[in-house]
């Protein structure tokens, strides 16, 4: 039918240009500009050059490069031993499954910045916790919680925990109950039983909920920053960094897309789970 | 385990709530610092007289409202388009917009702008922050809309073009009242998301657009204030309650 043809490129139409005139055209610029020179006083200059990505080889940035995918595993890891029980729990729960999911996933809609900044009131040396601690004569000067490795992971764990609980649930509710029974039936604890059977049956969603959290950990900008205090520079940071205070675009911009390349290529074992999102 | 599960869910859930509780409960500290002195107002009236703050607060509404409008307008029908039939091209370009990193959309965003500019004497301002907000939320309206047409009766559709209705008529009149909760419930997540962006934001915003988020950083950047705590549990508060009838509409 023509005419249902027509009207589905009219409805289309305003998306794809949105998409190519704010999404892939500045991805576009930004490739352009990783190839470029940077100015004596910033902005982008000829001659076309490599040098952008020969300088992102430097030691001095692969420690940098190290320390996201290091501190993403990490928080990642952290996510699921955290998650992997609420998410069993949830999908085992006689009622309210709904409910308690929502409760999971409420936090995270509200914002992200006043979540970063609630565990900066909570951890910094005149915070809460340190005021109790001293208040109970535990510590007898404030112990430096905040503005470190351990704090944004703490932070990243925090943001994206509801990542890795959403698929979980999804791959342990369709598990049927009788298999943990019937292993226990033959003699399994209820602990090996989980191990052996639960755990190795539950792989598609712990690999969907590791891939999830660790994406937006790698391109971390707030967190690092705000309970990192500006001393754990992770990609996201250096990106910004080269665009603001360093003015220099072509860096930031070669940076950035091999930010978003390796977020591409980790997201490629989840093809399977976006389709059913898109 | 049964046991053990509950008493690790529960202190998972406290976990996730106590840090906004808390903050907000310091909110109507009247101490400056981390001990309770007694219970006041005085912070939320104080954010209530603060100019900058009340500023803020329009220009990031303004920018939501715009954005969820765009958004929610496109997004829904370019849902309704890729639920008729689907468009690999359009959908990898959507899904790659959720995984890129907000700081590689926000600065692909400021190089494009910067580009632009050279053709033209414009500014990075309001209107490059609404535009930037489209970007980056359009994908979460496509991907409610697709969710509520996939448990949608095509039959519904069939049965009023058999009437006599043409296409047009048919998604005017049986599948936008049909789709209507979906289409309340992302545009406002839209508004949810966008009302609280500050990276992307941070980078496209001109100095005369600075927006809620980006006052909220500065202050939390320079130390903890009680106005910031007042402010953070009204956010949270309104934002809560905003996701709350989204989820409230998807499910109906």
């Amino acid at each position: 039918m023509p005419s249902n043809m027509r009207l589905r490129s009219i409805f289309l139409a305003p998306a794809v240009f949105v998409m190519i005139a704010l999404f892939v055209v500045p991805l576009l610029i930004t490739l352009a500009y990783s190839f470029l020179t940077r100015g004596p006083y910033g902005g982008v200059f000829t001659p076309w050059t490599f040098e952008n990505y020969q300088r992102a080889l430097d030691p001095l940035y692969l420690v940098i490069l190290w320390r996201s995918v290091w501190l993403a595993a990490v928080s990642t890891l952290f996510c699921l031993i955290l998650a992997f029980p609420v998410a069993l729990y949830i999908a085992r729960a006689e009622r309210n499954k709904a409910l308690l999911l929502n409760l999971v996933m409420l936090p995270f809609w509200t914002s992200f910045l006043i979540r970063t900044y609630a565990w900066m009131f909570l951890l910094r040396d005149t915070g809460l916790v340190n005021v109790a601690l001293e208040g109970l004569h535990v510590i007898h000067a404030p112990i430096p919680l905040l503005f470190n490795d351990g704090a944004v992971v703490l932070g990243l764990v925090y943001g994206f925990l509801p990542f890795m609980v959403l698929p979980l649930y999804a791959t342990l509710e369709k598990l049927d109950p009788a298999l943990l029974d019937a292993a226990c039936d033959l003699g399994a604890t209820p602990w090996v039983a989980l191990w052996r059977v639960i755990v190795p049956l539950s792989k598609p969603g712990i690999a969907a909920g590791c891939v999830l959290v660790f994406i937006p950990c790698l391109g971390a900008y707030l967190t690092p920053d705000l309970m990192g205090g500006g001393k754990t520079v992770m990609l996201g940071n250096l990106v910004q960094s080269q665009f603001t205070t360093a003015r220099d675009w072509p860096f930031g911009a070669a940076i950035s897309l091999l930010l978003m390349l390796i977020v591409l290529v980790v997201a490629r074992a989840l093809e399977k789970q976006s389709e059913k999102l898109l | 385990m049964r046991r053990f599960l509950s008493v690790y869910a529960g202190a998972a859930y406290l976990f996730l709530y106590l840090p906004l509780a808390v903050l907000s409960a310091f909110s109507f500290n009247s101490s400056k610092i981390a001990t309770w002195r007694g219970f006041t107002f005085d912070w939320y009236r104080s954010v209530f007289h603060n100019r900058a703050l009340l500023e803020g607060t329009v220009n990031s509404l303004i920018i939501a409202f715009a954005a969820t409008v765009a958004s929610t307008v496109i997004g829904t029908l370019a849902g309704y388009a890729l639920w008729k039939k689907r468009s690999p091209w359009l959908t990898n370009a959507l899904y790659m917009s959720l995984l890129a990193p907000e700081i590689v959309t926000g600065v692909a965003l400021l190089a494009l702008f910067q580009w632009a500019f050279r053709f033209g004497h414009l500014r990075l301002g309001l209107h490059t922050v609404i535009l930037a907000h489209i970007s980056f939320s359009l994908v979460y309206v496509v991907i409610v809309i697709l969710a509520r047409l996939r448990t949608f009766d095509p039959a519904l559709e069939e049965a009023a073009s058999d009437l006599g209705a043409n296409r047009w008529q048919v998604f005017r009149h049986v599948t936008i009242p049909l789709l209507l909760p979906a289409i309340l419930a992302a545009a406002l997540l839209c508004f949810t998301v966008s009302f609280d962006d500050y990276v992307i934001t941070s980078l496209v915003a001109g100095v005369d657009s600075e927006t809620l988020p980006m006052m909220i950083y500065a202050m939390a950047r320079k130390g903890v204030s009680p106005e910031v705590n007042a402010l953070s549990a009204m956010i949270t508060v309104g934002l809560g309650v905003l996701i709350l009838v989204a989820s409230r509409l998807e499910r109906s």
